[in-house]
């Protein structure tokens, strides 16, 4: 599973993508949902708790918390950004 | 009018002269007139859009000049709307323009959008984002937002023929603490003028029919790697049922620093004649301890609300608690009712300037 990082972020977690190993925690389970790959990222990276208002696309569509993922989507953590 | 001046793209078979007529009768209002706000009048103007509506208060200074390339050293210090007046004005003299030298606030945010067809977010903060949002919900106007941050830029048509709203993609306004504020945010000077010609492209694109709309649609781009991916969400019945505009929207915090500390603010007192000083602490507080030297008035913080017509709005305003942060939150909910007021945070608050006399 890739995570592609946006805006904040990615400075929180220091890259511009993150690459999840099928064999982790969270990889071992059978099934998974945007909620709890939010909650096992907020583990790793207690700052990205904060977020309220951050969006997350699987496979380029927006996901709600309960959209299923498995290892091979693509997955986007979008924060707004307000700069103009 | 010249009609060879819009030949290079009235000749183009999918635009043409109706295309042009099009934009000719049209109404844009860009809201903001900085980094995104510029290539946006910049490049509507050139084309043709009948009337253009600026709205923007700030003055020039000098760390807008590495993205809002319309402003020169000798403009600084001057208000954006003149400089931008006389420059469009310059560059196509068949253009109307609707100018407010004013902030969006939710009092002025109806009239002012209902007088536009079509509405560009060019803003720096979220709460005018927000306020845009639902305005443009209420009165049924699309508008085109575009946001940007260090090396990456986000885009999108909001509220599109009863399309997604903002709100379908972002909820609810992420907090201060969220979201780095604008003195952290840093923005390579580039980026504004890529989304914010993208902005252009797309409101040439709703008035004139020609093309497919980005709606529905948010578009990331990341300078870095010169990648644009899409991602697609979808409408939220709920987000259109906006009737009415909040209380209040907050502001954010981001022109100048409105938390000062004791010693800057007593060096202040020496040379501001006319402030006032609002105690905002509970009546009980205030008679228990106050510093009778600065003659504050105590105006407890859930009674500020009801209470804004005691308050001085030509002169600053000094908030002040026991420790700086019911001050805090003064200021910002002062900000949402009168977005005009001069507001200070005392940090510290009363308990430094006891910690200060010892």
């Amino acid at each position: 599973m890739t995570i592609l990082l946006f805006g904040v972020t990615k400075d929180i977690i220091g890259s511009s993508t993150l690459s999840m190993p099928s064999s982790s925690e969270f990889g071992s389970k059978k099934t998974k949902t945007v909620k709890e790959l939010k909650e096992y990222l907020s583990k790793i990276y207690p700052e990205l708790k904060k977020l309220s208002s951050l969006a997350v696309a699987v496979n380029n569509s927006y996901a709600n918390d309960d959209t299923i993922i498995d290892n091979f989507d693509e997955i986007a953590l979008i924060p707004p950004v307000s700069g103009g | 009018m010249n009609i060879n001046r819009y030949q290079r793209q009235t000749v183009l078979k999918d635009f043409g002269p109706q295309a042009q007529q099009k934009l000719k009768n049209s109404s844009v209002l860009v809201v903001g007139a900085g980094g995104l706000g510029i290539p946006v009048l910049q490049y509507l103007n050139a084309m043709g859009i009948g009337t253009i509506g600026v709205i923007e208060q700030d003055d020039i200074e000098i760390t807008n000049l590495q993205r809002q390339v319309l402003y020169t050293e000798k403009d600084l210090g001057r208000s954006k709307i003149e400089v931008v007046l006389e420059r469009l004005s310059a560059q196509n003299s068949n253009t109307q323009f609707k100018t407010f030298d004013t902030f969006l606030t939710k009092h002025n945010a109806l009239e002012i959008i209902s007088q536009f067809d079509v509405i560009v977010d060019g803003s720096d903060n979220f709460p005018t984002r927000y306020l845009i949002n639902d305005a443009c919900v209420i009165l049924k106007k699309p508008f085109v937002s575009g946001a940007i941050q260090g090396f990456e830029g986000q885009l999108s048509v909001f509220n599109y023929q009863g399309g997604p709203t903002y709100r379908c993609l972002f909820p609810n306004m992420p907090t201060l603490e969220e979201i780095p504020n604008c003195n952290e945010n840093g923005v390579l000077g580039v980026i504004p003028g890529i989304i914010g010609n993208l902005q252009a492209l797309e409101t040439v694109k709703i008035i004139s029919g020609v093309g497919k709309i980005l709606n529905g649609k948010l578009l990331l781009f990341n300078g870095l790697n010169q990648s644009y991916q899409t991602i697609t969400f979808s409408l939220k019945p709920q987000n259109t049922a906006i009737k009415k505009l909040l209380e209040s929207y907050g502001t954010e915090v981001c022109k100048v620093d409105k938390n000062i500390g004791i010693e800057e603010f007593e060096n202040r007192l020496k040379i501001q004649k006319h402030v006032q000083i609002i105690d905002v602490r509970t009546k009980e507080e205030f008679e228990n301890f106050s510093l009778p030297q600065l003659k504050a008035l105590n105006i407890p913080l859930n009674e500020l609300k009801d209470r804004t017509e005691e308050l001085d709005s030509l002169n600053p305003i000094y908030l002040l608690c026991q420790s700086g942060k019911r001050s805090g939150m003064a200021v910002r909910i002062l900000e949402g009712i009168n977005p005009e007021l001069e507001l200070y945070n005392i940090l510290g608050g009363v308990d430094q300037f006891l910690a200060l006399q010892k």
